[in-house]
C-alpha cells in the first residue's frame, strides 16, 4: 500500500498552506456574512463529534449510532444549569463534559463487553432512549425544549449567535483535533490502534484491552458532550429533534464519508456532508417545490456505494497529496529486567489436561523448557500444538494441571499478566498494524513500560517518555537487523521481514521466554535462513525460546531439543536425531499401513 | 384499572405482540441466513397500506416505479458481472427477475387503478410491488458485499433504510394514513368486548408463523435456507447458492412485512416513517432468539408488547424509553451467551 | 492414458497472506483413478484442493475436459459432478443425518431420472451406521461417523470426481482403515477420487498415482507403489534420509 510520489507537496509548502488556511479561518468573521458563518459553525460542531467517531470507528473499530445522544446530554445539562442555577455560562462547560462522560463510563462498562453487531444495536438503543427521554421529561421542556438560554460573554462582550460564537467553536475544534492527534502519536495511540487487529496483540504486550476501549469511548463521548455545549450557547435554544437517532446516523455517515482512518477525515466528512445537505435541501427543494427528502435518499445511496467500493471514504484520496514528516530514531538500550531467569527450568508444564466439551485436546502433558535453550514442539496436524501454546500464553484455561513460569504458578493467569511477568509471543498469522511504521509496531511491544497519565498524553507533555519509547524500539530493530526500515509502513515488508518484525515487537517487552508460533511458515528458503540465524543469535545472548514448527530442516538448524506431540499427548522428546530415529514418531508422521 | 381496561390492554398487547413476534421471527431468519439485520423491513411494511390507498384513489404508487428503476440497476449489475467473468451464465435469471418481473408488476398495477376494479385485485397489486422490491434490493445493495463483515452489512442496511425512508416521503407525502377496519363484527368474552381486528391479526400471525415453520422444517428449499444459515460454505459445497438463498429469504420477509403492514393499518395512524420503530421493536425479540429457540424469541416479543401496552397506559410519554432502554440488558445477555466470534468484527 | 481426463491443472499458484502457499503445481486425474497428494503439515495441500474447487483464487489453468462449464464457480462444479469434502467436513450440525444427506442431493433436484430413494439406499448400504442414526442431529455423531456422513452427503449428488481433504484426520487407525476401504469401493460407483492426505502410507496403499507436495512445490510424482518405496518421500516428511 505504498503511496505514489506524484503530486506530493514539499514539506515547506505544506506548512505555508496550513498557516494560510488557518489564517483564513480565523479571520472569517471579517469577510463572511452571517449565513456562511452559521454554516461553518455547524460544520465545526459536527466535526468535533465526527472526530470522536473516527477514534471509535476508525481506530478501535466500534460503530456507534449514539453519539448524538451524548451531545444531547452535554447540551441539555448545560442549558438547564444555565437557565435554572444562575451559573455563569462558562461554568456550565465542566457540567456538560461530566454529563456526557459519566453516563458514557456506565454505559460503556456495560456494553463494551459486547461484540460487533450487538454493540451497534446497543448504541442504537441508547440513542433512541435519550431522544424519547429528552422529549418526555418536563424539566427538559418536553417536545418544546428549552429556550431563552443566556449567552456566553467575555469581558462585557456578548458571544451569542453564530457570529459571536464562531471563534469559540473554532478554538474548540482546534483543541479537540490537537488533543486527538496527540493521543494517536503516543504509547496509548499505538496500543489502541492494535485493537481492531485482535485483542491478543495488546494483551501480549500487557495491556488491558477492555479498559483501553472504555477510555476511548469516554473520550469520544466527552467530545460529543463538548459539541453539545457549543451548540447550546450558539442557538440558545434546545429541542430533542437535534439529538435524535437520525442525527446519530448522520454523524456516523459523516465519519465514514470523510474517512475513518484519520482525524482529518472527520473534519472533511462533516464539511462534505453539511455542504451537500444544504445544497440538496436548499436548492433542490426550491426546484421540486415540495417536501422531497433528497438529502436522505442521496446520502443513503452514497453510503451504499461507499460500502461497496470505498470503505475508506474520501481521506485516502486527499492524503495522497500529503506525506507525513518522519523522524529517524537512534537506538536506545532499555533498562534490564531485574529478575534474571533462574538456572534450570524457565517453563514447566505439569500434567496439563484440556477438554473441550468432552473432547480431550491435551492429555496429561508434561515437559520443561530449560534456560537458554531453544525447544521445538512438533507433531502431526491436529495434534493439539496450538492449544498447548494458547494454554501457556494464557489465552485458554487448563482443565487441570499446572503451568509454572519463572518459578511462579501461572495456571489460570490472564495473558496480559503472564506477558508482564516476562513472556513474549508471536502469532501464527502475522498480526501487525499495516498502517503503522515498522518502528511504531515494535514500540507496541514496550507498552507496559511506557504508560503515562492520559492527561499528559492529551496535552503532549510526555515528549521525553515518547523519545525513550521509540528509542528503545529502535534498539530492538537494530538487534534483529531491521533498523534501516524503521520509517516504512509495516504492510510494505515481505512476509519473512514481518515475522522478524513481530519477534522484535515481542523482544521489546524484555521477555525472558519467547513463544514463537510457526515462525517459518510460508517463508522462502533464504528468509528461513535469516530467521534461523536470528534465533541462534538470540540464544547466544541468553534468550530462551519455545517454538511450534512443522519444517523439520528448520528445526534441525535451530532447536536444541524437540518434544513430539500426538493426540494431545507427549509421544517422545530428545534431540532431533533421536526423534528422527524413533519408530513411534515415524509412524505418527508417515502413518501406518 | 378495572377489568374492562385490563381487557383492552391485554387485547392490545396480544395484537401488537403477535405482530412483533412475526417481525422478530422474520428478522431473525433473515439475519441467520444472510448475516444482515434487515432494518429496511419497516419501510416495506408501510409501503403496502400506502400503496393500496393510492390504488384505491386511482393512482399508481411510487413503489412500482422504484421497483422498475432498481430492477434496471440490478440488471446492469448482473451484465457487468457477466462481462467481467466472460460468461453468459445466469442471463436468464437476470432478465426474468430484474426486467420481466418489474414490468409485469408495473403493468398489473397500472391495470388496477380503474374505479371498477374489485378490491381484491387492488389488494394484490398493492402488495406486489413492496414484496417484489426485496430480492431486487438484496441484489443492488447487499450482494456485492455479501462476504463483508456483519458490521459493514449493518451499516449498509441502515443506509438503505435512510434512502427508502426518504423515498417513502417523496412517494407518499408527510400525511398520516388510517385504513378502515376490514369487518364490522364485534362480540364479547364475558364482560370484555373483543375486536374483530384482534382476531384477524391473531389468526394471520399464527397462520404465517405456522407457515414459516412448516416451510423451514419440511420443504427442501426451507432446509436449504437453514443449511445456509448453519454453514455457508457447506451449503455452497452441496450446490446451494448463498445469494439465491438470500433473495428467497428476503422475499419471504417481504411477504411477512407487507401482510403485517396491512394488518397494522387499521390500528394506528401510519406515517411514511412509522415502520422503522415497529421493525426495531420487533427486532428486540429477535435478538433473544437462537437457532433452536424460536419459542424464546416469540415469548420475548410478547413480553415486550405487554410491557409497552401497560406502560403506555401508566406512563405514556416514557413507554418508548422503557422499551428501548430494556434493549441494552437484552443485548448484554445475548452477547454473553454467544460463543467466541470467528470473524474479526471490525469495520473496513 | 486411454481413460478420459476429468481434471487438468497446470502451473497453479495460490497466494495466501503475503506468501505463495502453492507454487507452480500441475496435476491431472483421469476417470477411474484414485490419485493422492501427500505431504507434511503446512505443505499447502488444503490450499491446493480449495483452489481446484474454486473456493480460492489462483493463477494458472484448471480445465475440466468432460464438463467445461464447471470452471465458472463452485456451484457450477458441484452441478457438473465435482464434489469437495473439506477438512472441516462442513456438516449442518443442528440438522438430522437424513436432512444432511437429502441436501447433498440438492444440486440434482431438478434433474430427471434421479431417485432420491435410490440414492439413500446406496449410501445407507455403504454406511449402515448412518441409517441407524438417521434421525439424530449431525453434531451428536462421533468423529468417524461424521466423516462417513460427510462422504455420504457428497455421494448423494452422484459425483464423477470426489475431492477429499484429509479423510483420516482425527480418526483412530481402525476407522482410518474402514474409511479408506470405502473410498476404494467408490470406484465401483464410477467415482474417481483425488485424495489429499498427511497419512502417507495409508494413502499410498489405496492410490494409483501419487504427488508429493513440500512447502507448496511438487517434489515428486509417480505410481503410488514407486513413491511409497522412495527414500526421498520419507525425507520430505521427517527431514532426514531414511535408514
Amino acid at each position: 500500500m505504498s503511496r505514489p510520489p506524484a503530486g506530493r507537496l514539499p514539506a515547506g509548502g505544506r506548512r505555508i498552506a496550513a498557516w494560510l488556511a488557518l489564517a483564513a479561518l480565523v479571520l472569517a468573521p471579517a469577510y463572511l456574512g452571517d449565513y456562511p458563518l452559521s454554516v461553518l459553525d455547524n460544520i465545526m460542531t459536527s466535526a468535533i463529534i465526527a472526530i470522536g467517531l473516527v477514534l471509535l470507528t476508525g481506530i478501535i473499530g466500534m460503530v456507534s449510532l449514539g453519539q448524538a445522544a451524548f451531545a444531547g446530554l452535554g447540551a441539555y445539562a448545560s442549558g438547564y444549569a444555565a437557565l435554572n442555577w444562575g451559573l455563569n455560562p462558562w461554568l456550565t462547560l465542566p457540567i456538560a463534559l461530566l454529563a456526557a462522560a459519566v453516563p458514557a463510563a456506565l454505559i460503556g462498562a456495560l456494553t463494551l463487553r459486547m461484540s460487533g453487531q450487538f454493540l451497534v444495536l446497543a448504541t442504537l438503543a441508547w440513542g433512541i432512549s435519550f431522544f424519547y427521554l429528552a422529549g418526555a421529561l418536563p424539566m427538559f421542556g418536553g417536545q418544546n425544549g428549552l429556550s431563552g438560554i443566556p449567552s456566553l460573554g467575555v469581558g462585557g462582550m456578548v458571544l451569542g449567535t453564530d457570529r459571536g460564537m464562531y471563534l469559540v467553536i473554532l478554538a474548540g475544534l482546534a483543541i479537540v483535533a490537537w488533543m486527538s492527534l496527540n493521543l494517536l502519536e503516543s504509547n496509548f495511540g499505538r496500543i489502541i490502534r492494535t485493537i481492531r487487529y485482535g485483542a491478543a496483540i495488546g494483551e501480549s504486550a500487557g495491556a488491558n484491552i477492555f479498559l483501553l476501549r472504555l477510555t476511548v469511548f469516554i473520550i469520544a463521548a466527552t467530545f460529543a458532550g463538548f459539541a453539545g455545549w457549543l451548540y447550546t450557547f450558539t442557538l440558545q435554544f434546545l429541542d430533542p429533534g437535534a439529538f435524535s437517532l437520525d442525527n446519530g446516523i448522520q454523524y456516523l455517515f459523516m465519519a465514514v464519508i470523510g474517512g475513518v482512518s484519520s482525524i482529518w477525515g472527520g473534519v472533511i466528512g462533516a464539511a462534505a456532508y453539511s455542504l451537500a445537505d444544504r445544497f440538496l435541501s436548499g436548492y433542490l427543494q426550491q426546484f421540486f417545490g415540495q417536501s422531497f427528502n433528497v438529502s436522505s435518499i442521496f446520502f443513503g445511496v452514497v453510503m451504499l456505494v461507499l460500502m461497496q467500493t470505498a470503505r475508506g471514504g474520501l481521506w485516502p484520496f486527499v492524503s495522497v497529496f500529503l506525506v507525513p514528516a518522519r523522524q529517524n530514531f537512534t537506538p536506545l538500550a532499555p533498562v534490564e529486567r531485574p529478575n534474571v531467569p533462574p538456572a534450570g527450568a524457565v517453563l514447566r508444564v505439569a500434567n496439563v489436561v484440556k477438554k473441550f466439551q468432552g473432547l480431550v485436546a491435551v492429555n496429561d502433558l508434561s515437559f520443561e523448557v530449560e534456560a537458554g535453550e531453544i525447544l521445538a514442539l512438533i507433531g502431526p496436524n491436529g495434534a493439539g500444538k496450538s492449544t498447548i501454546f494458547n494454554l501457556i500464553a494464557g489465552l485458554l484455561k487448563t482443565s487441570s494441571g499446572k503451568i509454572e513460569f519463572l518459578g511462579q504458578d501461572i495456571t489460570g493467569w490472564r495473558s496480559r499478566k503472564i506477558a508482564r511477568l516476562g513472556l513474549g509471543r508471536t502469532f501464527q498469522h502475522v498480526r501487525l498494524v499495516p498502517t503503522m511504521t515498522v518502528l511504531e509496531n515494535v514500540a507496541v511491544g514496550g507498552y507496559a513500560r511506557h504508560r503515562a497519565p492520559l492527561w499528559k498524553t492529551l496535552m503532549r507533555l510526555n515528549r521525553d517518555g515518547e523519545r525513550r519509547a521509540l528509542g528503545q524500539a529502535a534498539y530492538q530493530l537494530e538487534r534483529v537487523g531491521l533498523l534501516h526500515r524503521q520509517g516504512e509502513r509495516a504492510a510494505n515488508l515481505s512476509l519473512g521481514e514481518q515475522r522478524i518484525l513481530e519477534i522484535a515487537r515481542a523482544l521489546n517487552g524484555n521477555p525472558l521466554l519467547l513463544l514463537l508460533d510457526e515462525p517459518a511458515a510460508g517463508l522462502r528458503f533464504n528468509e528461513k535462513q535469516q530467521l534461523a540465524a536470528l534465533l541462534i543469535a538470540l540464544r547466544q545472548e541468553g534468550m530462551t525460546v519455545l517454538l511450534v514448527e512443522h519444517d523439520m530442516a528448520f528445526i534441525r538448524q535451530v532447536a536444541d531439543r524437540v518434544v513430539v506431540v500426538q493426540y494431545g499427548e507427549k509421544l517422545a522428546q530428545g534431540s532431533i536425531a533421536e526423534i528422527q530415529r524413533n519408530q513411534a514418531v515415524r509412524e505418527a508422521y508417515l502413518g501406518v499401513d | 384499572m378495572n377489568f374492562l381496561i385490563f381487557g383492552f390492554l391485554i387485547q392490545n398487547a396480544l395484537t401488537t405482540g403477535a405482530i412483533y413476534v412475526l417481525i422478530s421471527l422474520t428478522l431473525f431468519s433473515v439475519a441467520t441466513v444472510t448475516r444482515i439485520i434487515y432494518v429496511p423491513i419497516g419501510e416495506i411494511m408501510v409501503f403496502a397500506p400506502f400503496g393500496l390507498s393510492m390504488l384505491m384513489n386511482g393512482q399508481v404508487p411510487g413503489t412500482v416505479w422504484l421497483l422498475v428503476l432498481l430492477g434496471g440497476i440490478a440488471f446492469l449489475q448482473d451484465v457487468w458481472q457477466m462481462i467481467r467473468a466472460r460468461s453468459r451464465h445466469g442471463w436468464r435469471k437476470a432478465v426474468l427477475l430484474y426486467l420481466a418481473m418489474p414490468a409485469l408488476v408495473a403493468g398489473f398495477s397500472l391495470a388496477s387503478t380503474g374505479a371498477n376494479v374489485p378490491f381484491v385485485i387492488k389488494l394484490v397489486a398493492g402488495c406486489a410491488a413492496p414484496v417484489a422490491l426485496n430480492p431486487v434490493l438484496f441484489r443492488v445493495a447487499f450482494q456485492p458485499i455479501a462476504s463483508a463483515t456483519r458490521l459493514v452489512l449493518l451499516i449498509a442496511a441502515i443506509a438503505l433504510h435512510f434512502a427508502l425512508a426518504g423515498a417513502g416521503l417523496y412517494m407518499f407525502g408527510p400525511d398520516g394514513l388510517r385504513t378502515p377496519g376490514l369487518t364490522g363484527v364485534a362480540f364479547r368474552i364475558g364482560l370484555i368486548p373483543i375486536n374483530d381486528q384482534f382476531l384477524l391479526i391473531l389468526g394471520a400471525c399464527v397462520a404465517l408463523i405456522a407457515g414459516m415453520y412448516l416451510f423451514f422444517e419440511y420443504t427442501l428449499y426451507g432446509k436449504a435456507l437453514r443449511a445456509t444459515a448453519i454453514h455457508r460454505r457447506g451449503a455452497r459445497l452441496v450446490g446451494i447458492d448463498p445469494d439465491s438463498a438470500s433473495q428467497v429469504i428476503f422475499t419471504i420477509a417481504g411477504v411477512v412485512a407487507v401482510i403485517s403492514g396491512l394488518l397494522i393499518g387499521p390500528l394506528t395512524t401510519l406515517f411514511y416513517d412509522s415502520g422503522f420503530l415497529l421493525g426495531l421493536k420487533g427486532f428486540a425479540g429477535a435478538i433473544l432468539g437462537e437457532l433452536a429457540d424460536y419459542p424464546m424469541a416469540a415469548l420475548a416479543a410478547l413480553a415486550l408488547a405487554g410491557l409497552e401496552s401497560f406502560s403506555a397506559f401508566y406512563a405514556s410519554e416514557y413507554k418508548d424509553v422503557i422499551v428501548f432502554a430494556l434493549l441494552i440488558p437484552i443485548l448484554l445477555y445475548r452477547s454473553w451467551r454467544q460463543p467466541a466470534q470467528l470473524e474479526e468484527e471490525h469495520f473496513e | 492414458m486411454s481413460a478420459p481426463m476429468l481434471l487438468e491443472a497446470e502451473d497453479i499458484h495460490v497466494s495466501y497472506e503475503q506468501s505463495e502457499a502453492v507454487r507452480g503445481v500441475s496435476l491431472k486425474i483421469a476417470e477411474g483413478q484414485i490419485v493422492t497428494v501427500i505431504g507434511a503439515n503446512g505443505a499447502g495441500k488444503t490450499t491446493l484442493l480449495n483452489a481446484l474447487m474454486g473456493l480460492l483464487p489462483c493463477t494458472g489453468t484448471i480445465r475440466f475436459p468432460q464438463t467445461p462449464a464447471a470452471g465458472i464457480s463452485v456451484i457450477a462444479r458441484v452441478e457438473a459432478g465435482i464434489c469437495l469434502v473439506p477438512e472441516t467436513r462442513d456438516l449442518f450440525g443442528t440438522m438430522s443425518v437424513e436432512d444432511n444427506l437429502r441436501l447433498g442431493a440438492f444440486c440434482r433436484r431438478r434433474q430427471r431420472g434421479f431417485s432420491t430413494g435410490e440414492l439413500f439406499a446406496e449410501v445407507y448400504a455403504l454406511f449402515p451406521r448412518l441409517r441407524e442414526r438417521r434421525r439424530q442431529n449431525a453434531n451428536t455423531l462421533s468423529g468417524g461417523e461424521r466423516q462417513m456422513l460427510a462422504l455420504g452427503r457428497a455421494l448423494m449428488s452422484r459425483p464423477k470426481l470426489l475431492l477429499l481433504d484429509e479423510p483420516s484426520l482425527g480418526l483412530a487407525p481402525v476407522l482410518v482403515k474402514e474409511i479408506l476401504a470405502r473410498i476404494v469401493e467408490l470406484r465401483g460407483f464410477g467415482v474417481s477420487v483425488l485424495l489429499v492426505e498427511q497419512n502417507a502410507r495409508a494413502a499410498l496403499a489405496i492410490a494409483d498415482y501419487a504427488y508429493v507436495l513440500e512447502t507448496g512445490v511438487l517434489v515428486m510424482e509417480g505410481q503410488a507403489k514407486t513413491v511409497a518405496s522412495d527414500a526421498r518421500m520419507v525425507e520430505s516428511y521427517l527431514g532426514a534420509v531414511a535408514e
